[in-house]
């Protein structure tokens, strides 16, 4: 364990952290609204100096057999080198594949989207949506940064025509049917405490990582343990907690943001 | 001669640039070109690795195109396609005359580029994004490299086409060039036009590279004024 990573777990146990928040403090929040005009929705998303744009594009494709009357959803994450010199080109690695499917499942499992409205001919065509989320910058807690910057470009989406077998790339006023706003919230595990909205320093020094998604209601619609730290039931507990809280917080200001 | 959206044929779209806009690059900028936004980050020159790409006489530059997935109506698939793969070579083609690698043998200077938005010029927008940025990274360079795109349209010469205006025009032309130099680093046509043509379209595009050098300049002081090195 390096210096820095020593010093700031011993730190932690005093109630400190290096950026001088509290252990439980959230960095702010900045929200932009459509960026990408060529995107049906767009959102870029800063945490502190985590910079992530989320562009949702909609084409029309065959739905899945065993659900031949709802719309296709997809989540793909690209960590370009430009966010962070740890970056490197090529295909995406375990931890890009990872951030991608924990935005993915905290959007599938609220059924968020309401994917019988996007059936256009049951079994043959439906809408797809196709949600792409690219990091600027990478200065810890990128998972939270992606998620919210995929919730808010779908929230601000708006469809495209559909006329003669044929997307025609112009925008309409008609939203997604959306039925829901997940919120992801992930605490680094350090020295045994959480730790809200980690940096990229606490992301290098942390034991364990929880994040949990969590729906307008309160209830938990994803969560996702990483990197090799143990929990106990009582650190569990705290972070559901904690996440539902801080989710609804965060809901908020993605609402106010449109 | 009055273009579809309003502008003369000398004329360039709106431009935007801003220096140092990524906190881990060692150098980064985004160029706004009407609807068109590039965002570049350099590093380096820093070690490379596999040791067996090292040159010992030199550093080599390595240099990435990509478009994001959201940049065009129709979604891009990630990953690399022949064409970017040719963009990202002519890119570092165009930005290597600039610098000095005899002075850092065995190292490498890496240029990611990432068209956010795509509507036309999205290679010309990448190069002034990408000399940015190794200028930003504190690089030594010759000169700054701008590039602009011209081309002929409804029988006038046109400087830096719009998507639509690519439909019909009859050459494509983008170049890269060092104002100071006078030197073209990237040189590229698709279409079919006489000789005169040819330089008419390629002295308006110079025209455009040295508005660009202005906007390029202005960029990079306004950062740098910002860090005290006036």
């Amino acid at each position: 364990m390096s210096f820095q990573s020593r010093y700031i777990a011993s730190h932690v146990s005093k109630g400190m952290r290096l950026d001088g928040r509290k252990i439980n403090e959230y960095r702010k929040i900045e929200i932009e609204i459509n960026p990408i005009e060529q995107a049906e929705g767009s959102a870029r998303v800063k945490i502190g100096d985590t910079e992530v744009i989320a562009g949702v594009k909609l084409e029309v494709g065959e739905p899945f057999p065993d659900t031949p009357n709802e719309g296709v959803l997809m989540v793909n994450a690209e960590f370009s080198p430009l966010a962070s010199p740890e970056f490197e080109l090529g295909p995406p690695r375990e931890s890009a594949i990872e951030l991608a499917r924990i935005v993915d499942r905290g959007i599938r499992e609220s059924k968020c989207i309401d994917n019988e409205k996007l059936c256009i001919k049951e079994g043959e065509k439906v809408w797809m949506v196709l949600i792409d989320v690219q990091p600027l910058s990478q200065d810890g807690n990128l998972i939270d940064a992606a998620g919210i910057a995929a919730i808010t470009a779908l929230m601000a989406a708006r469809m495209p025509k559909y006329e003669d077998e044929k997307i025609v790339y112009e925008k309409t006023h008609e939203k997604l049917p959306l039925k829901e706003i997940p919120i992801p919230v992930t605490c680094a595990i350090l020295d045994g405490k959480l730790v809200t909205d980690p940096s990229l320093e606490e992301e290098d020094a942390m034991e364990g990582r929880i994040t949990v998604t969590t729906t307008q209601d309160g209830r938990i619609c994803a969560i996702q343990k990483g990197s090799v730290g143990l929990l106990t039931m009582d650190i569990i507990e705290q972070a559901v907690e904690h996440s539902a809280e801080e989710g609804r917080r965060i809901r908020e200001l993605v609402k106010k943001s449109l | 001669m009055e273009r579809g959206d309003g502008r003369k044929a000398d004329e360039m779209r709106p431009i935007q640039m801003k220096v140092g806009v990524l906190k881990h690059a060692d150098g980064s900028a985004m160029v706004k070109i009407g609807k068109t936004i590039a965002i570049a980050a350099a590093y380096g020159p820093r070690e490379l690795n596999p040791r067996h790409m090292q040159e010992s006489d030199r550093a080599i530059v390595q240099c990435n195109y990509s478009m994001a997935p959201f940049s065009t109506k129709e979604r891009v698939r990630p990953g690399p396609s022949r064409r970017s793969t040719e963009i990202s070579k002519v890119t570092r083609e165009a930005l290597e005359p600039a610098l000095f690698l005899k002075d850092f043998p065995r190292t490498t200077i890496d240029v990611y580029i990432v068209i956010l938005q795509a509507n036309a010029g999205t290679r010309t927008a990448g190069i002034n994004a990408a000399s940015l940025a190794l200028a930003d990274a504190g690089v030594q360079m010759r000169d700054l490299v701008t590039s602009i795109a011209a081309g002929k349209v409804e029988g006038h010469y046109a400087l830096d086409l719009t998507g639509e205006e690519e439909e019909i025009t009859e050459c494509d032309l983008p170049i890269a060039y060092m104002p100071r130099e006078k030197k073209f680093t990237l040189l590229q046509m698709d279409g079919h036009i006489t000789k005169d043509d040819m330089k008419g379209v390629i002295r308006l595009a110079v025209k455009g590279c040295e508005i660009l050098y202005e906007h390029q300049r202005k960029a990079l002081l306004e950062k740098w004024s910002k860090e005290g090195f006036e």
